[in-house]
């Protein structure tokens, strides 16, 4: 089973520190990982060799440092890593990038022969908007299934997979080769061996500009994005309203009668 | 920390421990202190890392034979969790004696698991009679047929029960003194050997400590490493080679709890400000820091020593166990102070790292044992 | 193309610098310089610029144009479930009303499942002028391939100017498939959705870099423009009973209700029953609860306000609750009337999914944690020694 596995660095996020008084980001000694979500699809893909055997290729656009994802990917077990890199990315939209990375999954399909399941994280933790997966099997015409949590078998060229809904999940089959996004209940990403980070250290990362992939630069990153920014502002901080003072008791009796119209209004 | 010009390969033994330590040991840490099970969730963590691979030969299904490379990794999982560190170090600790004094046989049989971390190892010497008085060991191997059969009860033994693979000292002849002790790999579940009681620790919690029963065990002569009356030799060298590790363990211990302290007295106020704007907290963190990089320098220098194959290493690998151990013990314990009543609590984590790093002045030979042992060395230096 | 710093203009104010999420640019001789192997073009510094010193080209060619006339009216999708239209479903229709009133156009929902016409009616009702019904049986469940084909093809019919819908799970799924398809631009969670006044552009505002520092977007070449928002976000509009409006009833051929997946059965669970985003009275616990039996505490408490149990990340991660319990930017974002965070920081991902609540309550040991600085209500004191005594004054307060 050969799978392709999407991903993205990301700033390390979980512990972003806020300056309080100009209400901005401290960016100091923020460190650059792959983003959390993807560690699944990593992951599964990996376990999904280990059960089926085949082969991993990893794939991402980014800048040149994006590569350090890509080992990391690698010391986790997958086989390739792929760096999608051109200044002519920058400033993606998810209609741009997924559009490259629809591109590069063409060429890789090329290089390495066909596939059986594309995975992504459900979304990347510094954009979160859950639409590059969706839109790269929209350019691929694939079969889709979003927010998987499990994939409980693979058989005769199709998966069933359980998806994660609102209210608890579907289970739903799918003809492969589709596109899977994940979501963390789905498996515990491993810690990579020492032999795989000495894999990942030495593994040799190929990369694409947009010429290799065959895309133009009008319609990848800013150019070819369909959105645009247009302002940039602080939101309105919340202000912080009274402290309680006193003894346990006092405290939470001044608070029950300050909130009690809540509760049985 | 100083740059003690790690390789490339030991700055990623370094990562991947310190991921292992904060991922999956850290979380998890007061738990089995608490409840004293053994962490097997995380020991099968580490031995898919291939971190018991740092202290077995390639050829063996290791790594290669490292003991600066396991004190990086020993150091950085003690800075989560003593006790869960131990486990680690322990296996290492059993299975020294077949490392160094196997024969291939004895080697391709029980390495390659132990290097995968299928099956752990534990090193039976410590009697109820025989702590730091290590040549008065009661139990007893006598040789009868194509068997050895052992008789005794060894006590206090890390990794007791959990373990699969023991290396015990017991005498061969008794009228030799040390010269008639011997070692022998015992495999769980031969027929005599059972287990006794399992302590009720101060630290290290996480790590269990059984006693070892042999009640007419017979043992295949095979099992016999060296020859007969080379016990104590194994045991010597086997202590030359984990001693630093002890040394690593109450190391990344002090680390920790400096750690801790740090971030402790960056969110504690009093008086209207951060605890760490003190200059009485910052000097504590100065002694502290200081006296860490300086055991820092020595047990690396020592693990170096080690690797490089300097023979007279016992007064130095002492000197580690000896300055680490009590730096540990000590720093712990200002980590604890400057966190004040809370610290004394176990909602905070500061008072397991005090507990923990006691242990570590006591075993692998008391720190009395050891200033004996450099202090003979001394001695014996001035006579040659 | 590219971004650059036009020299006379810059006059070393620095406002870019701290505007960069990506800390690309610094001063070199008062001067800003971009350093473009950590640009990502982004487009956060250009409007914080006073000067207009920065230069961010996006060059459009000519060809490029669009004819952007004849897309006209607001659209939602009405997302149903077991034939019920979900609650973000009307409260965009709210929106919607809004938005369309400012470019004088109309509003428009798109439902399909199986026997909706009620639903429909009810549509109507809370605001929408026409609802286009696809109403097969084949489409009772969602499913991605038929719900896109459909979509994509009411849009190319009708030329919708902005489509909204909710970012549940179905509708992230279907509507990023269906951007592609009709090349559309699409804005994730938006928290703000208005009118540019001059150009009637849709400007769709979301957090960005962390939810600390907010985006407006716009689409500018492309059409429809498309958003979703998340639940909770907009306010529900009132049903107006007598309200009229037009159902326009679609079909397909059989070939466009294919689906390559299969929906084989649909599980519910009752972890997923606690729905905290419907929730008015959240009792949420963090870090400081240190395990999952100390949450029944919190249990306790929302049991005698009638409310759920909330987490934050941290809980989650450490597997003391499901992520069906967590609030925050990768969990749900609530709104309820009454929130009461237990021994939760306030890390700025926990902060904007709950930052809208009504009432904010804080209890917390470490008088410093972020969540004080937007509590309404502040108590600086021991979980374990707050909230049971809160439990308590509250069931003598109501009688319990």
């Amino acid at each position: 089973m050969n799978i392709i596995v999407c991903i993205k660095q990301v700033p390390e996020t979980t512990e972003v520190r806020i300056n309080p008084e100009t209400n901005t980001l401290i960016r100091d000694g923020v460190k650059s990982i792959v983003n959390p979500f993807d560690m699944y699809a990593i992951e599964e893909g990996v376990r999904l060799k280990e059960r089926f055997g085949g082969k991993v290729v990893v794939v991402t656009m980014g800048p040149p440092q994006a590569e350090a994802a890509l080992r990391e990917a690698i010391s986790m077990g997958c086989d390739e890593g792929i760096l999608i890199t051109d200044r002519a990315f920058a400033g993606g939209d998810t209609w741009a990038t997924s559009y490259t990375l629809c591109h590069a999954i063409k060429k890789i399909a090329q290089e390495f022969g066909a596939f059986d399941a594309i995975l992504c994280g459900k979304q990347a933790s510094d954009g979160d908007t859950a639409q590059v997966g969706p839109g790269i099997s929209s350019w691929l015409d694939l079969p889709q299934v979003t927010y998987v949590k499990k994939i409980e078998e693979i058989k005769d060229n199709r998966a069933r997979v359980e998806r994660m809904t609102e209210e608890g999940f579907d289970i739903v089959e799918t003809p492969l080769p589709a596109l899977m996004t994940v979501v963390k209940e789905i498996n515990e990403p491993r810690i990579p061996s020492l032999k795989g980070m000495m894999r990942s250290k030495s593994a040799k990362i190929i990369s694409w500009t947009a010429r290799d992939i065959g895309v133009e630069a009008k319609d990848v990153g800013l150019s070819g994005s369909r959105t645009q920014v247009v302002k940039i502002f602080t939101p309105p901080v919340r202000k912080g309203g009274e402290m309680l003072e006193g003894e346990t008791a006092d405290k939470v009796n001044k608070l029950v009668e300050l909130v009690k119209g809540e509760v049985t209004g | 920390m100083l740059n003690y010009l790690l390789t490339d390969e030991q700055k990623m033994i370094k990562d991947l421990a310190h991921k292992i330590a904060e991922e999956k040991i850290r979380p998890v840490a007061a738990k089995y202190d608490k409840t004293e099970e053994f962490p097997w969730e995380v020991i099968k963590v580490i031995a898919a890392s291939d971190l018991f691979g740092l202290f077995i030969p390639e050829e063996y299904g290791g790594m290669s034979v490292n003991v600066m490379n396991l004190c990086l990794a020993t150091e950085e999982l003690s800075r989560a969790c003593g006790g869960i560190a131990v486990c680690y170090a322990a296996s290492a600790l059993g299975t020294f004696p077949i490392v160094l004094f196997g024969n291939d046989a004895q080697k391709k049989k029980y390495l390659p698991d132990l290097a995968k971390g299928k099956k752990l190892a534990a090193f039976g010497l410590t009697e109820p009679e025989a702590g730091s008085d290590a040549g008065s060991i009661k139990t007893t191997a006598r040789k009868e047929g194509n068997y050895y059969i052992l008789n005794g009860t060894k006590h206090f033994i890390t990794n007791g029960g959990d373990a699969e693979t023991y290396t015990v000292v017991a005498m061969t002849d008794k009228n030799k003194g040390a010269r008639g002790a011997s070692a022998f790999i015992v495999e769980k579940g031969t027929k005599g050997f059972t287990f006794g009681k399992k302590e009720d620790k101060l630290g290290i919690r996480a790590s269990s400590t059984m006693e070892l029963v042999f009640n007419d065990c017979k043992v295949p002569a095979e099992n016999l490493l060296a020859k007969e009356g080379m016990g104590f030799i194994v045991t010597m060298r086997t202590f030359d080679m984990s001693r630093p590790g002890v040394a690593a363990q109450a190391l990344g211990i002090a680390q920790g709890a400096l750690e801790l302290a740090v971030k402790y007295s960056r969110q504690r106020h009093q008086f209207g400000k951060p605890i760490s704007s003190f200059q009485g907290i910052q000097w504590m963190f100065a002694d502290m820091a200081t006296e860490i990089e300086a055991a820092r320098a020595l047990v690396y220098s020592c693990a170096r020593a080690v690797d490089a194959g300097e023979k007279d290493i016992g007064a130095a690998s002492a000197m580690a166990k000896l300055f680490a151990s009590d730096v540990s013990f000590k720093v712990c314990d200002m980590a604890l102070q400057i966190h004040g009543g809370y610290g004394y609590m176990k909602d905070y984590p500061i008072e397991k790292y005090l507990r923990d790093a006691k242990i570590t002045q006591i075993y692998e030979g008391t720190n009395q044992i050891q200033r004996n042992i450099i202090g003979l060395q001394m001695i014996k230096d001035l006579a040659k | 193309m590219g971004i650059q710093i036009i020299q006379d203009k810059c006059v070393g104010c620095s406002l870019c610098v701290k505007a960069c999420p990506f800390a690309a640019i610094t001063m070199t001789n008062k001067k800003a310089v971009i350093d473009l192997n950590k640009c990502t073009l982004c487009g956060a510094c250009p409007p914080t610029c006073k000067f207009k010193a920065i230069l961010l080209e996006k060059p459009v060619a000519a060809a490029e144009k669009k004819d952007l006339s004849g897309y006209k009216d607001v659209w939602v999708f009405a997302e149903q479930k077991k034939g019920k239209v979900q609650s973000v479903a009307f409260e965009l229709i709210g929106k919607a009303r809004e938005l369309a009133g400012k470019v004088g156009s109309k509003v428009a929902a798109v439902l399909i499942g199986s026997n909706m016409e009620m639903a429909a009616q009810e549509l109507l009702c809370c605001g929408a002028d026409i609802v286009y019904l696809v109403d097969a049986p084949q489409l009772a469940n969602y499913q991605d391939e038929p719900y896109t084909t459909i979509l994509v093809k009411l849009i190319k019919k009708y030329k919708p100017e902005i489509v909204l819908c909710g970012a549940t799970f179905i509708g992230r799924s279907l509507i990023s498939r269906v951007a592609i398809k009709i090349d559309a631009g699409l804005t994730a969670d938006c928290t703000g959705l208005d009118i540019d006044p001059d150009k009637k552009l849709l400007l769709q505002t979301r957090p960005a870099f962390g939810g600390n520092i907010m985006a407006t977007i716009i689409t500018p070449n492309h059409r429809p423009q498309m958003a979703t928002v998340r639940h909770k976000v907009f306010a529900q509009p009132a049903l107006d009973k007598s309200r009229k409006g037009k159902i326009v009833k679609e079909t397909f051929p059989p070939e466009d209700l294919k689906s390559r997946t299969t929906l084989l059965d649909i599980v519910e669970e009752v972890e997923g029953l606690v729905n905290i985003a419907e929730a008015d009275i959240i009792v949420s616990g963090g870090r400081a609860l240190g395990n999952h039996e100390n949450f029944k505490m919190l249990e306790e408490l929302a049991q005698v306000l009638g409310g759920a149990v909330g987490s934050s990340r941290a809980a989650v991660d450490a597997g003391w609750m499901a992520y069906s319990h967590q609030v925050g930017q990768t969990g749900r974002t609530v709104a309820p009337k009454l929130y009461i965070a237990c021994g939760i920081s306030g890390q700025i991902q926990h902060l904007v999914g709950m930052q809208s609540s009504k009432i904010i309550i804080a209890i917390n040991k470490d008088p410093d944690a972020p969540i004080f600085k937007i509590a309404t209500y502040g108590i600086v004191g021991d979980v374990f020694e707050v909230v049971p005594a809160l439990t308590k004054a509250f069931k003598k307060a109501l009688n319990k």
